[in-house]
């Protein structure tokens, strides 16, 4: 029996990377987004420019999941290369549609799947003539038949169309044809499909963005005023977002100049050096990586942490470890970032879970750079930065002001408040600063990394060291209270069980959250957002039998991080892991800790 | 890095310039260097050209990486603030915290194993960047701290303290700086003061990067027969192209026009350089000329010294980012934050 569902079923389209087939798919994306229905989005692609398999799935969802669900309803097979393992991916009573131009074997398909065949390449031989107007007007083409066979409005699609080449007539009118073509032919020798879109207004006020282009805009907002990076994907998309929202943004309206200065460096070293310089000298400063990237500044990391510098690194996680997969996601730069440096180092983290996150702390982390004077980590990653999400819109408060942090003023120095660099003052272990040129006799001081006394003179005196290390120590326990706190959600039933999780996965774990409360498994559960870990973590892990901690590494990244700042005795925390390189599914958390739940005691309906 | 402080004694008759400053203003902590190094001789000169040019001490960023050379931040300016950053990385850093505050004079110290090993790519970038600043070199073709390897810029066939020939290439910092495009480039010796103050004053004035190769040699370790960074084998292989004199712009300026080898160069901040032609035909604003210059003299054995480069119409990377006139560190929630109403705008486009 054909598969039905109204407003509730995933996508997927497999492609050959280089064929043009990204703009017409987010189009199909955007366009039930348009007519009220929420969409979920992942461009699973290649480190390649052609030729390679390129996914991108799509998740109808009126319900709301943002997160991948796991299996496909309906696969648009344009791809010879994978069809057997894209038919294979097909539910049972899902359909898949594809190129009929040329007759395949019935071995190629599946009895319980029903084929829905257009001759997308003999149409495009006989209505163009230039090869590559055959290539992208086929993927239009496709749209158009799809719409027709889902019930898409067409109405919504030409107006997209008109959006994206706005000004350029001849090609709206080129791209409307063929997206006729498509529907027409459906029209004429095709009946549509049980599964159907359906006009809904279940988006509301949301938007759909990356989050690298969002935390870009936190980072606007925030008051960052130099970005120095060097491309690596998936990154590269935030410093170029940051640039275009710059040049919008923050030109000066009298004078035309920049508010701002960005440097594309020579290597990630230079791109964080140029930051930590920035950041000694008082500006607001960072630069976007992924781990390699990382890995390079660790030095300058180290320094940062030592010498007290504020920067801010936004690292957007994509597979390791080395080159590992570089355009599929993970969450496995949590340690690097965490304890990056030689020596004793740690540095707080922001988890953001979606793009709207992405932007407030993407602003935030500013501030508390500024604050605690040190490196601050923002930790995207590919699935997040690369996709666009629905996301709750951007909210900025035009009373917020920047926090500084610790700043001594001429008028500070010349009251004469006693400046040492690195005096504790206030019992948080943040030191107060001046920068550069404040005062001709007072307030100048020398910066290194070599071990030196309050008043920043050299020292290697280890008292002078250990109280320096201590105070660094009491400047993180400041920096638990200032990084943003978990939240929790209840089950709705008391239980002992509970998850933690973050980032990305979120979306993922609180539908699977759903499907196992529906199935009687109830969980407490509770999101960490921030490093260093806020108290109310470990009283969650202390007030639970059991914890499952899910993340998308190999070596459970997150759960090593609380067992060792913690002491948490291991054998409480579960890992539940996912590093396939593909975002986290609903039905693999749902079936992973189904699994472990009934190994450590029979399911409930079993005892019942 | 040691410390060690100066007494705070001045003589009462030292003279002050036009900020009221002594040259005792300009000086730091006292050197912890091996007596004789060239490196002290360098602090020295900055110190002289600092309190000739009357520069506020503290409105001068001095920044260095790792190794004696960068040290020697500690002895000079001593209101000024320092960083001391990591082995090879000081120009990324002088040059973010050159784009945080356009305002500041920014000097960068290195060592020839700090810039022409590990940091080669920082110095080369830094130059191509056209970072406004003056980055020194004191260069004295061995590692000292880690008692007496080669480094990049030790001539091939020179010899080491222990007798050991070097076998690789020597890099020529000032050819390289020549090629990456710095708009000022000079050469100079430690033990010729005379020489070295005015290209100094000169390139602190200088907008752009400005980059003098200071042949400072290491007592320790480099100052014996084979090696070619040795004071005996500088002073006698020393060709100096030019000597100069620097008008800063705030002196009544008057130009001496001798004919035939004097030559005035008017700088960005008005001030003017007055540049004695010493080797007959050497051009200073012909940078191919100047390569070719260095190399010819190069393969004799000579070390050319002097105002080796000048464009004194350069941009700095500020002018070619169109950076606004006030630092970035200076601006506001007002000029930094575009507000509510401009994301609102941002959400629609977005939906």
């Amino acid at each position: 029996m054909p598969l039905e569902a109204l407003n509730d079923f995933v996508v997927k389209f497999a492609n050959v990377n280089g064929s043009g087939s990204a703009s017409a798919n987010s189009m199909f994306a955007k366009a039930i987004l348009r007519m009220g229905v929420p969409v979920a989005a992942r461009n699973i692609f290649p480190s390649n420019i052609q030729g390679l398999p390129t996914w991108f799935e799509v998740r109808v969802t009126e319900a709301g999941h943002l997160g991948r669900r796991g299996g496909v309803d309906l696969m648009v097979a344009m791809n010879p290369q994978t069809w057997d393992r894209d038919v294979a991916e097909i539910e049972p009573g899902g359909y898949l549609f594809y190129d009929s131009t040329k007759p395949l074997p019935p071995s190629k398909f599946r009895d319980d799947v029903t084929v829905v065949g257009v001759p997308l390449t003999a149409m495009c031989n006989a209505a163009y003539q230039i090869p590559r107007e055959r290539q992208l007007f086929k993927n239009i083409i496709y749209v158009g038949a799809l719409a027709a066979l889902l019930d898409i409005e067409m109405g919504v699609i030409e107006q997209l169309l008109g959006e994206q080449f706005a000004g350029k007539d001849r090609l709206i009118a080129a791209n409307v044809a063929a997206l006729h073509m498509g529907r027409d032919y459906v029209a004429q020798n095709l009946s549509p499909l049980r599964l159907r879109v359906r006009r809904a207004d279940r988006v509301g006020d949301r938007i759909f963005v990356e989050g690298n282009a969002a935390a870009a805009l936190g980072a606007v907002y925030g008051g960052a005023t130099v970005c120095a990076w060097y491309p690596i994907t998936p990154s590269t998309s935030l410093a170029e977002a940051f640039t275009s929202y710059c040049e919008d943004l923050r030109t000066d309206p009298e004078t035309g100049k920049a508010r701002y200065a960005i440097v594309q460096a020579e290597d990630e070293i230079a791109s964080i050096g140029v930051v930590v310089g920035a950041g000694w000298n008082g500006a607001r400063a960072f630069t976007a990586t992924s781990g390699p990237g990382v890995s390079l500044m660790t030095e300058f990391i180290g320094l940062s942490y030592f010498a007290e510098i504020p920067a801010v690194i936004f690292d957007v996680q994509r597979g390791g470890p080395s080159t590992g997969m570089p355009t599929r996601t993970q969450q496995a730069d949590l340690l690097a970032a965490a304890y990056a440096g030689h020596g004793d180092t740690k540095h707080p983290l922001l988890l953001p879970a979606d793009p709207g996150e992405c932007f407030e702390m993407g602003a935030q982390a500013f501030d508390l750079a500024d604050r605690l004077q040190t490196t601050v980590f923002v930790m995207l990653d590919l699935d997040i930065g690369m996709n666009e999400w629905l996301t709750q819109p951007f909210e900025w408060d035009d009373a917020r002001a920047l926090d500084r942090g610790k700043v001594m003023t001429y008028d500070d120095l010349e009251a004469g408040r006693d400046f040492g660099r690195y005096l504790e003052v206030d019992g948080d272990g943040i030191p107060y600063r001046t920068y550069p040129g404040t005062h001709p006799t007072k307030g100048g001081y020398f910066t290194r990394g070599t071990s030196r006394n309050p008043y920043a003179r050299y020292s290697e005196e280890g008292a002078v060291y250990v109280g320096n290390m201590e105070r660094l120590l009491r400047k993180f326990d400041t920096a638990r209270r200032l990084v943003p706190g978990p939240i929790a959600r209840n089950a709705t039933r008391a239980t002992r069980d509970g998850v933690i999780y973050f980032g990305s996965s979120t979306p993922a774990v609180h539908e699977a959250l759903g499907s196992l409360e529906h199935a009687g498994l109830h969980l407490d559960a509770l999101r960490v957002r921030g490093f260093p870990f806020a108290d109310e973590i470990f009283d969650f892990i202390a007030a639970h039998d059991r914890v499952f901690v899910i993340e998308q590494n190999r070596d459970a990244q997150l759960r090593t991080l609380l067992i060792n700042e913690g002491e948490i005795d291991p054998s409480r925390l579960t890992a539940v892991l996912h590093y396939d390189g593909t975002p986290i599914t609903a039905r693999f958390i749902t079936d992973a800790v189904t699994r472990l739940m009934s190994e450590r005691r029979p399911m409930p309906e079993a005892a019942e | 890095m040691t410390y060690i402080t100066k007494p705070q004694l001045h003589h009462p008759q030292l003279k002050p310039n036009a900020l009221g400053y002594t040259r005792r203003d300009y000086e730091g902590a006292v050197s912890t260097l091996c007596a004789g190094c060239g490196h002290d001789s360098i602090s020295s000169a900055i110190i002289q050209a600092c309190y000739e040019l009357d520069l506020p001490p503290h409105r001068v960023a001095k920044l260095s990486g790792i190794g004696c050379s960068s040290k020697t931040p500690d002895y000079f300016l001593g209101n000024s603030h320092g960083f001391n950053t990591v082995h090879g990385r000081m120009p990324s850093v002088l040059t973010g915290a050159n784009l945080a505050n356009r305002d500041l004079i920014y000097l960068g110290v290195s060592g020839d194993g700090d810039s022409a090993s590990i940091g080669l790519g920082q110095f080369a970038h830094s130059i191509r960047r056209g970072v406004n600043m003056l980055y020194i070199v004191e260069n004295n073709g061995v590692y000292g701290l880690t008692k007496g390897q080669f480094s990049a810029t030790s001539d091939k066939g020179s010899k080491s303290k222990k007798g050991v020939i070097n076998h690789d290439a020597g890099i020529d910092l000032v050819s390289l700086a020549l090629q990456m495009g710095a708009t000022f480039v000079a050469r100079s010796f430690s033990g010729d003061k005379n020489q070295l103050v005015p290209l100094i004053k000169a390139a602190l004035s200088h907008k752009g990067a400005a980059f003098i190769d200071c042949i400072s040699p290491c007592v320790q370790f480099n100052n014996h027969a084979g090696s070619t960074k040795s004071y005996d084998y500088v002073r006698e292989h020393n060709e100096a192209v030019n000597r100069m004199d620097l008008v800063p712009a705030r002196t009544p300026i008057t130009i001496d026009y001798a004919p035939g080898e004097t030559v005035p160069v008017a700088q960005h901040d008005g001030s003017i350089l007055h540049l004695h032609k010493l080797a007959e035909h050497y051009d200073p604003s012909d940078r191919v000329g100047a390569l070719a210059y260095l190399q010819a003299r190069q393969a004799l054995g000579e070390i050319v010294t002097g105002l080796l480069f000048l464009d004194p119409e350069a941009r700095d990377l500020h002018e070619n980012l169109g950076t606004v006139d006030v630092p970035l560190n200076s601006l506001g929630e007002r000029e930094l934050s575009p507000g509510a109403a401009a994301l609102a705008r941002i959400n629609a486009s977005l939906r």
